[in-house]
This record gives structure tokens, sequence and C-alpha cells, in this order.
């Protein structure tokens, strides 16, 4: 059973949203999705300063059967991108919604707000995709 | 391997599994706009043995020229060995098959060629081939900008004075996907590209600058001080190098200075044919491409690794294949990711065969050659040499009126003495660029000058000035 915490969001694509103050938010994959694609051995992170598109291809995690995109869940800017995964990549394996974190966006001012899913709409698409 | 093709019961069997009509059924999905209707060009099969006389006839009319040609394909002596082993059943295909690791000696030969070329090139990582030489560049434009994260413009900046099919083949392959090739002049007078014309680049973003070693003229470009402007303006370095001059030349890994512990080209590309492979009517040859462990996962194509099984005994495994696009699709690196495993397999064999010595040898005869060609014809009165530059083994030439009259009359004599530059470079005049590797003998060069020395006697007007 994959791990869910109920304090964050979730996207479609198997991404999880963390709310931080100033209307920034941090990104990482799923306890699902990284166990879905295995053993990561690389992370691609965007370079700070990019700008960003909701629904946009933002970076790249590969394991050694799969590379998969992940998407930005909002318009706005890279603040900060997981240093540590460019030596240690398994740390998204270890720790999805901690040390695994890939990047933080400062979210554009008056952007729409985006249609996440909460913790129990996310386990309802897996039980869903199970099926 | 064996080459088992499927018989008319195994194709219904198969298509019965899936529950498929006929095989044009798996082709539905496809727009039958984009389908075409039939193959009227194409023409009715021949039997073995008219395809047979056909061939040789085709062959015949090749004759057997004394070739001066180079411009990126050169003919260099060929061991018998080469072609002897790589012939053999074991090793002839063109391809990697596709369950890899059961063929662990095609994957171990593959492994000892990338060795080889990052040795040669003094880089850290190759991949296991790709097309050519000119395809090799297209993919290093792309990768170029995939790896520069600090650049922004997709600019990559091309001297004039490389190989000009390169450029175009790069254009035509990368120039749909935005980015910008802007050429820079070369110095009228010594042949080779200069920091000065790079100057108003200084300070602006530029992704990446092509360096020919030795560049199309056949000129030593001075590629420390190019590696350095890149380095300074942030710009990747591609080296596009002819490998057999690496036997005597600086390798690219090595150009400029060391700043941070730091220098060399970012990703070096080229021609394999000169190691091994015969010309044969421009190919198939073979594209080689190396870079630093950092853009490992930027580089187009398979690399080979070399691994240890589960019980700890060594074995050879196809690697980074996440990024290939029978995984990534149209988000693959690239999509002519396969390599040449026959032209690949007889370099390998070539470069174990000479050694670094052996390559050093041919790399100085071709250039010895060369000299002594450029000697004789520049003592033919209207003959001189166009560029003041050092050269490895091909050198510009201007004759006192238009080449292509004069390289038909000599084709007529079985010499194929140049290749005319008066189209790509009409700034050059009466310019061709010739070539003497190590096959060519003091007698064939004494039977080109005074073949070219009886041509050029002829009053400029008496042939052809037109």
């Amino acid at each position: 059973m994959s791990d869910i915490p109920s304090d964050l969001k979730y996207t479609k694509s198997h991404e999880w949203v963390r709310p931080l103050p100033s209307n920034q938010v941090e990104i990482g994959i799923t306890d699902h999705a990284q166990a879905a694609l295995g053993d990561l051995v690389f992370v691609d992170v965007p370079e700070l300063g990019r700008r960003l598109k909701a629904g946009e291809a933002c970076a790249v995690v590969e394991s050694v059967k799969a590379a998969s995109d992940i998407y930005s869940p909002v318009d706005g800017t890279v603040v900060a991108s997981n240093s540590a995964l460019a030596s240690s990549p398994e740390l998204v394996n270890q720790a999805p919604y901690a040390g695994g974190w890939l990047i933080r966006i400062q979210v554009d001012a008056g952007a729409a707000a985006p249609s996440l899913l909460d913790a129990a709409d996310y386990a309802r698409l897996l039980a869903d995709e199970a099926h | 391997m064996p080459y088992i093709p499927h018989t008319p019961d195994d194709v219904a069997e198969m298509l019965a599994v899936i529950g498929a009509q006929r095989i044009e059924d798996l082709f539905e999905e496809i727009p039958s706009v984009l389908k075409t209707a039939s193959l009227s060009q194409v023409p009715p099969a021949l039997s073995e043995m008219e395809i047979g006389r056909l061939m040789a006839e085709r062959a015949a009319c090749d004759g057997r020229p004394l070739s001066f040609l180079g411009a990126g394909a050169y003919e260099h002596h060929i061991p018998a060995p080469v072609w002897a082993i790589a012939t053999r059943g074991e090793f002839y295909s063109a391809y990697t098959p596709y369950q890899a690791e059961a063929s662990q000696g095609t994957l171990q030969l593959i492994y000892e060629y990338q060795s080889m070329m990052c040795a040669l090139t003094a880089m850290e990582v190759s991949n296991a081939s790709l097309y050519d030489g000119a395809s090799a560049l297209a993919e290093s434009c792309l990768m170029a900008v995939r790896a520069n994260r600090a650049t922004n413009s997709r600019r990559v900046l091309v001297p004039r004075s490389v190989n000009p099919t390169y450029l175009q083949v790069a254009q035509a392959i990368a120039g749909n996907q935005n980015i910008r090739f802007e050429t820079v002049e070369f110095d009228r007078e010594r042949g080779n590209t200069l920091v000065d014309a790079l100057r108003r680049y200084d300070g602006s973003d530029v992704t990446a600058l092509v360096v020919q070693q030795p560049n199309f003229f056949g000129v030593l470009e001075d590629v420390d001080e190019l590696a350095d402007w890149a380095r300074a303006n942030k710009a990747l370095l591609i080296g596009v190098v002819n490998p057999t001059s690496l036997g005597i030349l600086k390798p690219p890994g090595q150009w400029g200075r060391l700043v941070d512990g730091k220098h060399g080209a970012d990703i070096v590309c080229g021609e394999g044919q000169p190691l091994g492979v015969p010309l044969s009517s421009g190919g198939p040859y073979f594209g080689f491409m190396t870079t630093r462990m950092q853009y490992v996962r930027q580089m187009p194509g398979r690399i080979v690794g070399r691994t240890l099984d589960t019980e700890g005994r060594p074995g050879f495994t196809l690697t980074l294949q996440a990024r290939e696009q029978h995984i990534r699709r149209a988000k693959a690196n690239s999509n002519i990711c396969t390599n040449q495993g026959l032209t690949v397999t007889a370099a390998t064999i070539y470069m174990s065969l000479l050694g670094a010595q052996g390559l050093a040898r041919v790399a100085d005869m071709s250039a010895a050659r060369t000299q002594d060609l450029v000697a004789a014809l520049t003592a033919i009165p209207g003959v001189r040499q166009t560029f003041s530059g050092q050269r490895f083994h091909e050198a510009v030439l201007t004759l006192d009126r238009p080449v292509a009259p004069v390289l038909a009359a000599l084709a007529e004599r079985g010499i194929f003495g140049g290749v005319d530059l008066s189209e790509r470079f009409p700034e050059l005049g009466h310019a061709m660029l010739v070539c003497a590797t190590e096959t060519k003998t003091e007698a064939d060069i004494g039977g080109y000058a005074s073949a070219l020395g009886e041509l050029l006697r002829l009053p400029l007007t008496a042939r052809g000035a037109a």
C-alpha cells in the first residue's frame, strides 16, 4: 500500500505538491510513482529561473527501465532544485516526500488556482488505476 | 547470428495470436493520406544472376583511378586481416542484436571500440557510433543545446573552414529544431579561423562553437586559442576531428588552457572511415562521438558498459538505453541513434592492428606525401598554394584557369586530381582541394604533376576556359 500523506496535494500524473509560505510550492513524485519506476539512476531538474507553465514538462526522472517527464502543476518560476539528487537519485526512492523533493516554484501572482487532488481523491485515483 | 526469415505459416500463426487478418491491419492507425498507394518507381525484382551482372557492370565504370581526393573521405591502406576478420560470420552484421546481452562478443567489440575512441580523443566516454561524420556533427549540435544550461540562444557558431557538407547536413537534421547556425569567416591568408573573427560574439549568448581540426582546407586551426575563447564565453566546444590525424596531433580532450582542472573540447565527433573502411563510393561509413562524463546522459545513441553478472563474472551490457527511442519515443535524445556495427568492427580491428605507433606512422607518412604533392604541383607555372597556414594531409591549390575542365581532362587520363572548390568558395577563385595519403608513391605524385603540367602548358583559351 503506498504512502499518501494527507497534508499534500496531488496531480493525476503522480506529482505531489506541498504549499510553502510566500506563494511557493515544492514538488516531487509520489511513493506510488517511485515504486512503479523502480530504482532511479538519474534525475534531471530544470535550471533556476526557468519559467514554467502549468502542465509543462519540467524535469525527467530516469530509472534503469524508463525515463518519465515531471509536469509542473502551476505557472511560475523555478527558485530551487534539490542538488543532492545529482549524486543520490535514490533519495527519491527512499524518501519521496522528504529528501527526494525535486524543485520549488514561485507561483505567478494572480495565476489561476491549479486543480489538484487531495489525499483521498489521489488514493481513489490509484485504486481506479489498479483495476 | 543466423538470419531466419518468417515462413507464411509463421506469419499466419502470429497474426492469429493477436487476432489480425492481414499484416496491413497492423498499420491501420496510420492515416491513409500518409500511405503510399504504390511503389511505381521501384523496378521489378531481378534474379541473383541478373543483379550480379548489373553490379559487375556498374563496378567496372569505376575503373582504377589514381585518386588525390580527400574532403572528408580518405584512401588509406587497409591491412588484409581487417576485413578477413570483420567478415567472419560472428561479426558480419550491421546491427547490434535485439537481444543484445545474448551476443557478448558483439558487445565486447563495441566496448573495446568505445575504449579506443576515448583514448584517441582523450575524452571520458564514447557511444557505440553513429551513421557518419556529418550526422555526428548534427547530433553534437543538438546535444550541445541539451547540455549547455548556461545559455538560451540555441546559437551554434560554425566556421566556414568546417566541411560545408557537414554544415548542410547539420542544418537539414537540426535546422527545424530552432537551432541557429551562424557562420564565421576564415582568414583568407592563412586558411584557418582566427579568434579575432569571434570577437563580435564576445560576452554574448553562444551555445556552442564548432572547430574542425584539421579543417576542411587541411589547415590546422589554433585549437588552444579557440578552446579558450569558447570556455571564456560559456559556449560548449564541439571538436570535429580526423581520427588518423590524432596519431600525431594533440587530442581534443587536451585543447586549451586548464581552468579549474578542466580543459579540452566538450563534445568530439568525426568521420570514422579513415580507420579501415574502404571509400566504396561514399559509404557505408560511421560517425564517432565522445564527450565528458558529465554530459553522458545528453549523448545520443547506445553505450556498451562492462559489469558483473549475479555470479560476479564480468560481462557486457547495453547501458543508458532509457533515453533511446524505443523507450522515450518522440522525446528520445535522438531518433537516429543506431550504430554502424560492421564498419565499427573493421575500425576496431584496424586500430588494434596498427596501435598508436602505427597510426602515428600513417599520419606522418600522409602529411609527408601531401608535402611532396604540394611541392611537385606548385613547381608548375600557373599553380600556387592558396593558404600559408600549417597543414596535415590536404591542401588548397589555386590554378590560373577554371578548375572543372582541368579536373575533367585529368580524369580522362585516369587521375582524380582534386575537389573543385569554386562553387562552394567562389572567393578563392580557381581553387581545388588535393590530398595524398601513405597510399601514394613518388611515381604517383610525379605522374600527376607531369599530367597537370602538360594540361596547363596549353594556352588558357584552348581548354574551355569558359
